[in-house]
């Protein structure tokens, strides 16, 4: 089961047009603004299907832009999203992919600062709801069913068992988890599908360990 | 948690509770969340829609792209004239549907129900039928509710994405998402509500997502009047008795499968239907300029 909250539903509470190309858009960027720790300073927008075809009259790229300077979905500064983007020197480009992706709301987010890079694959499915399907070229084995957290941590021992340690103290079960590195030793990513909601103070506590450097939830 | 309709009708019998109680529950259980916190997040949801009502109503409010605005609020100056063909009740709930697409189209805020393109219909009808049955607060919270838990069985077993299931997913959703809430505000039972929501969404279906130069506005605002004033019927149908031939569950289900058969040009892609017309290809050219 996809949704599991009323809140899905009835809501969110949002700047409209749509709850799947702007508020969804404007949530894909929220969620890349937190993984990458910062504000990019330049960030490529490759669009697919139906957000490719009609992103213009949804506001999908003021929302996308939005996200990812950090406006979540019912901001009023999501309407000038483009002018706010200039006053923080965030450069942006807009990219009409024609490849068929799975799903028909998809967007490649590319961002990058000085050397730093990284991109994420997001879909909107709906009344608002997204998924990240794809974090730096790993796929992420995300079900959708439960909710998830991503921990960006350094690739040394004991960063996995810290987590799951205060995981375990909050009576949190772990459903599923993946652990993915790029290179041995360097940032590595632990995705974790739990059965319970996790609270903020949770997922504090977790980006407070040694070798964590970040730490977000997906789902709701 | 509930799957489908029947459990969720079979819930709220087996325990003699009301639908809005039956998701309530299910909300506080699932998300380890307290009944008042809970209770409170509706009522901020409820006053964002009163507030977008309201505004389309009173101002004459207007797109980005000039394509729609000021109707909601033509309408109920027409209301206030003159004496209505369909009705007052029915006129209302049209009139505030179309307010509130109208606030979304202008970048306003409101609150999706299921989704910002379908938003009117749920409180453009609670807002009307406020006005004749006189809820209090908490049984106006609850009306969410009721058309949360239907909207919950059709997001998990079908969609409620234009992209994904054209505008039967969306407009087609909140119809018998509002239908089924209505009944339980009148007074009907569980299983009425069930049978409003399948008689309101057999005849949303197969309607298709064509929305002119894409935009949330042409026809998404009229399809929301439309849908408004068929829940009040569909409600109407289903206090009297009437029953769906088809169960609640199979229609969605139909709903699903018809989405998947439906071409891509009429899913959200603005580029089939009301979209492809020569005014709408004009339109188009009109707002983005030649080329798009």
């Amino acid at each position: 089961m996809k949704y599991r909250s009323v809140f899905e539903i009835i809501g969110p509470v949002m700047i409209g047009p749509s709850s799947s190309h702007t508020a969804g858009a404007a949530r894909i960027g929220l969620v890349a603004r937190q993984l990458f720790l910062s504000q990019p300073d330049h960030v490529t927008f490759r669009l697919y299907g139906s957000f490719a075809k009609t992103y213009q009259g949804h506001g999908t790229d003021v929302a996308l832009l939005g996200g990812i300077l950090g406006f979540d979905t019912s901001d009023q500064r999501l309407t000038n999203a483009f002018t706010e983007a200039e006053d923080a020197d965030l450069t942006y480009e807009f990219i009409e992919e024609n490849e068929v992706s799975r799903h028909p709301n998809t967007v490649k987010i590319e961002m990058k600062k000085a050397d730093k890079e990284m991109s994420l694959v997001g879909i909107s499915i709906g009344g608002g709801k997204v998924e990240i399907t794809e974090l730096n070229g790993f796929e992420l084995g995300l079900s959708g069913n439960h909710p998830a957290i991503l921990v960006v941590h350094h690739d040394r021992y004991g960063a996995i068992a810290s987590v799951a340690s205060v995981l375990a103290e909050k009576k949190i079960n772990i459903g599923h988890m993946e652990v993915s590195r790029k290179e041995e030793g360097k940032e590595a990513l632990m995705v974790i599908e739990v059965d319970q909601n996790v609270y903020e103070s949770t997922l504090e506590e977790i980006s407070k360990l040694e070798h964590i450097t970040q730490v977000t939830k997906v789902h709701e | 948690m509930f799957k489908n309709a029947e459990e969720l009708v079979q819930i709220a019998e087996k325990d003699g509770i009301l639908l809005s109680e039956v998701m309530i529950r299910q909300e506080m259980s699932v998300h380890d969340r307290s009944r008042e916190d809970i209770m409170q997040q509706m009522e901020n949801n409820l006053d964002v829609m009163e507030r977008a009502v309201n505004r389309g109503i009173t101002e004459s409010v207007r797109s980005v792209s000039g394509l729609t605005g000021g109707d909601g609020k033509k309408l109920h100056e027409y209301m206030m004239l003159n004496d209505t063909l369909s009705g007052d009740l029915t006129l209302d709930a049209v009139a505030k549907a179309m307010s509130t697409n109208e606030v979304n189209a202008a970048m306003g805020t409101i609150c999706a129900t299921p989704t910002a393109g379908a938003a009117g219909v749920v409180p453009g009808t609670l807002f009307a039928v406020k006005e004749k049955l006189n809820p209090t607060r908490e049984q106006m919270v609850r009306y969410l509710f009721v058309s949360g838990a239907f909207g919950f069985v059709i997001a998990n077993n079908a969609s409620i994405s234009g992209a994904a299931g054209g505008c039967q997913a969306e407009v087609g959703s909140a119809t018998g998402m509002a239908a089924a809430a209505i009944v339980e505000m009148a007074g009907g039972t569980p299983r009425q509500s069930a049978q409003a929501m399948a008689i309101a969404l057999k005849n949303m279906l197969g309607l298709v997502c064509d929305p002119v130069a894409g935009l949330v506005e042409v026809p998404c605002v009229k399809r929301n009047a439309f849908g408004a004033s068929h829940a009040l019927v569909a409600a109407d149908l289903a206090l009297a008795g009437i029953e769906s031939r088809i169960p609640c569950d199979e229609v969605i289900d139909a709903m699903y499968r018809i989405g998947e058969n439906m071409p891509t040009a009429l899913k959200e892609t603005g580029e089939g239907g009301l979209a492809a017309t020569p005014t709408g290809k004009r339109l188009k050219e009109e707002i983005f300029g030649a080329g798009k």
